[in-house]
């Protein structure tokens, strides 16, 4: 193994000034989540940076794992010498040996960090470019296009050696800035929505409505493998499923067609409003789209958002749709969400719903009937899985054919 | 019994049929109905898939269900043929390919594609500058086993992908039948386009096998019909064998783990033991061969006469390779490497499983020595 350890340097985190202290906690505890089946691995996080010590562990697997992990800006393999320019040297060459460095070109960007170190940038760059050109056939020097590109940067406790900067995913460590239900219909834009609301720090639960028999098993099936998608970022997911069926048949029969997505929708959203107080969250997130669809109009919006004042965050307002079709592809979920099973809103769906809704109207129609119990009815029903974005750690039933 | 014709088929393992019967036996439902039993079926196949992707190191979507190794080549050729034809027409395989891959580029080159058969070194294996010289603006794919099923011997295939890099228009197959379980191969870091292995190769059952089709790629089908398997493949799945598949794909993976070292120990005895008997010769080069395939040929003897002797006494071994051997052909391959029509006319092959022992050696050994001493008035009157 070339590498013993992983340096990771903090996105925006890094700007956050008295909550720091919070932030590096927050993102040390996915590190060690996401990280959580390689026993052999140490994680050590200061103020500016976090050190994995990969003790044995697959470099590759690690790497694959980190660049899903939110609040990481980049992460580089090192090695890791004590501070003695020997040593550095030594070390140095055996790096580029690895690498295969002969006949290509490369520079040295050294930084000194700690500058009680006797040696200054330039200074090193110098000693450790005119070793690697003696001892190395073939390399040259190239400060403007490197193939190679060897950092050295003299902290206060070692120095770290790195040719690879792996950029990060970037954004904010997940649970930092608090928890959101996410409403999880099934389609493409709800986990671009869950994963744009995650990279901003939010710690996501998905809540689905489930309609059986209106909506097959395979429907659920979706969510719950766009849930496992989604837990990749962090290592879980809790997703609540709620059932559905009774309060949308009593919907369509006692409020016209025209409006029964209108008061469909806000019953949705009581219910999504209501597992969040019990899970203590502080806001909901959506796929809402502007225009994109009937119940995504300013009038429909206005009219469905009146049931509730807990913030309604929309990361996708003003996205157009192709765009989030790119997004959902990077994130490997546009093929769940594609498979074409009749979902919550793609059912009922009347053949003119209206665009302009009113308030007075949907206030109406609801005195038709008696939904506060229904509500709660369905809230205590909730079916709740916690998801985990590797198959080996959850109880399956299959566990023995494999 | 001592079995050592393990490249033309494996003992399926016990493990391995009861998965197949459990799965027939509960999860009978297909995949494609609606209600729950299908959804089950559902789930089973993409546990596989997935299980088979991750042992791969590939992406779930880059793996395929077939019926097994000749399906699977026959597939990837003709589907590259077929949706790629407007790019050209030119392929490049090796003359040593097995008859599903070679067969099928005879039956292209009757329908107006032109076919690159490139010999190889005297140790069996292609050369790189080769694959260079042959490269065309109109190749269209290049195909070339991991593992020789005949020889053993291993080809360059990272160094080959790294080649094809620079011709992104040219596709790559690697036929891993072989290969699989005892020849490591990562396709991504390869730049392997498509690969086919085998279920029976590896202790699974007959009739399952997939093809890994790169990310992106597109492959015309062979059957048409429901649109299983995203279209690639239509036809209802072979769930049983599927899931017997995955089983035995984990459970081949672990025995590389553990009996790799034994099985080359194995290997090394006997090529050690069997070239000091009188008129053998090696046909298995030194170095860049498989840990589970040994090629030797006895002067005077045809190869289908002593393979009957050695069965006489328990011991199970193959003329050439399994699918030839019916012909009565020489071997292909040992022609291909230019040593001779004796030599390949006299060609035994040895092929082991991760359950063979150094006793099972030892045994085959003094069996082959008293067989060839029992026919040799016979072969050379």
């Amino acid at each position: 193994m070339i590498y013993d350890q992983i340096l990771v340097r903090y996105g925006e985190i890094s700007t956050k000034g008295r909550n720091r202290g919070l932030f590096v906690d927050k993102l040390r505890e996915n590190v060690q989540y996401v990280l959580r089946d390689f026993p052999g691995i140490k994680i050590k996080a200061n103020r500016d940076r976090m050190y994995i010590t990969l003790n044995g562990e697959k470099l590759d697997e690690v790497c694959t794992r980190l660049k899903n992990v939110f609040g990481i800006q980049s992460f580089s393999p090192v090695v890791r010498v004590n501070k003695d320019m020997e040593l550095i040297k030594e070390s140095s060459l055996k790096l580029f040996q690895k690498l295969h460095a002969q006949g290509k070109t490369f520079k040295v960007q050294a930084r000194r960090a700690d500058k009680e170190f006797p040696y200054h940038s330039d200074e090193m760059n110098n000693l450790l470019g005119g070793h690697l050109l003696q001892n190395i056939e073939g390399l040259t020097v190239d400060v403007h296009h490197p193939d190679l590109e060897l950092k050295v940067e003299v902290r206060k406790d070692a120095v770290y050696l790195t040719c690879e900067v792996i950029k990060g995913a970037g954004g904010l460590p997940v649970g930092s800035s608090g928890k959101a239900m996410l409403m999880l219909s099934g389609g493409i834009d709800s986990p671009v929505a869950g994963y744009m609301a995650m990279r901003r720090g939010l710690l996501l639960e998905g809540v689905h409505f489930y309609s059986p028999p209106f909506t097959s098993e395979r429907s659920k099936q979706k969510v719950i493998d766009l849930g496992k998608k989604l837990a990749g970022v962090n290592g879980q997911f809790i997703l609540h499923i709620v059932p559905f069926t009774e309060i949308q048949q009593l919907i369509y029969e006692k409020v016209h067609e025209n409006y029964a997505m209108t008061i469909m929708r806000r019953m949705m959203l009581r219910i999504t409003d209501e597992i969040r107080e019990r899970q203590e969250g502080l806001a909901i997130v959506t796929g809402e789209s502007l225009g994109q669809v009937a119940s995504q109009t300013l009038d429909s919006m206005f009219t469905i958002n009146e049931v509730t004042n807990t913030p309604i965050i929309r990361p996708l307002i003003s996205m157009d749709k192709t765009d989030i079709i790119k997004i959902a592809e990077d994130i490997d979920t546009l093929e769940i969400s594609n498979r074409p099973y009749e979902d919550c809103c793609t059912i009922f769906t009347p053949a003119q719903p209206k665009t302009k809704p009113k308030r007075d109207k949907a206030n109406q129609y609801e005195t038709h009937f008696d939904f506060e119990p229904l509500l709660q009815k369905a809230v205590n029903h909730i079916e709740t899985i916690k998801l985990s974005s590797q198959e080996e750690n959850q109880q399956n039933v299959f566990a023995d054919l494999f | 019994m001592i079995y050592f014709d393990n490249s033309a088929t494996t003992k399926p393992k016990k493990e391995v049929l009861d998965t197949f019967y459990k799965v027939a036996e509960n999860y009978f439902g297909n995949p494609s109905s609606v209600h729950h039993l299908g959804l089950q079926a559902e789930n089973l196949l993409s546990q596989a898939r997935n299980q088979i992707a991750t042992l791969l190191k590939t992406d779930e979507q880059e793996i395929i269900f077939t019926s097994g190794g000749t399906e699977g080549n026959n597939f990837i050729i003709k589907g590259v043929a077929e949706k790629y034809r407007n790019r050209g027409h030119h392929m490049i395989t090796t003359m040593i390919e097995h008859p599903s891959v070679l067969n099928t580029c005879i039956q292209l080159e009757n329908n107006g594609f032109d076919v690159t058969y490139l010999p190889v070194d005297e140790t069996g294996r292609v050369r790189v500058e080769d694959v260079k010289r042959a490269l065309r603006k109109d190749t269209i794919l290049v195909s070339i086993m991991h593992v020789n099923n005949e020889i053993g011997s291993v080809q360059p295939i990272a160094k080959i992908g790294e080649l094809l890099k620079n011709h992104p228009k040219t596709l790559f197959h690697v036929d891993h039948v072989q290969g699989v379980t005892k020849v490591p191969l990562d396709f991504h870091e390869s730049n392997v386009d498509f690969a086919s292995i085998s279920s029976h190769k590896f202790h699974g059952l007959k009739g399952t096998g997939a093809i890994y089709i790169r990310k992106g790629l597109k492959l015309a089908p062979l059957l048409a019909g429901g649109g299983q398997e995203r279209g690639f493949r239509s036809g209802t799945e072979n769930l049983a064998g599927i899931v017997a598949m995955a089983k035995a794909l984990r459970l081949g993976m672990l025995d590389y783990e553990a009996k790799i070292d034994t099985m080359m120990d194995v290997r090394d005895f006997l090529i050690n033991e069997l070239q000091l008997i009188e008129g053998v010769t090696m046909n298995t080069p030194k170095q860049n061969t498989s840990p589970h395939i040994i090629n030797f040929s006895v002067q005077g003897f045809k190869a289908e006469v002593l393979v009957h002797e050695l069965e006489q006494h328990g011991l199970y071994v193959s003329t050439t390779s399994a699918c030839s051997s019916r012909t009565n052909e020489p071997s292909r391959t040992i022609l291909a490497m230019g040593l001779g029509e004796e030599r390949a006319t006299t060609s035994i092959r040895i092929s082991l499983s991760f359950d063979n022992t150094m006793e099972e050696a030892k045994q085959a050994v003094a069996i082959i020595k008293q067989s060839i001493k029992n026919l040799k008035p016979v072969m050379r009157g």
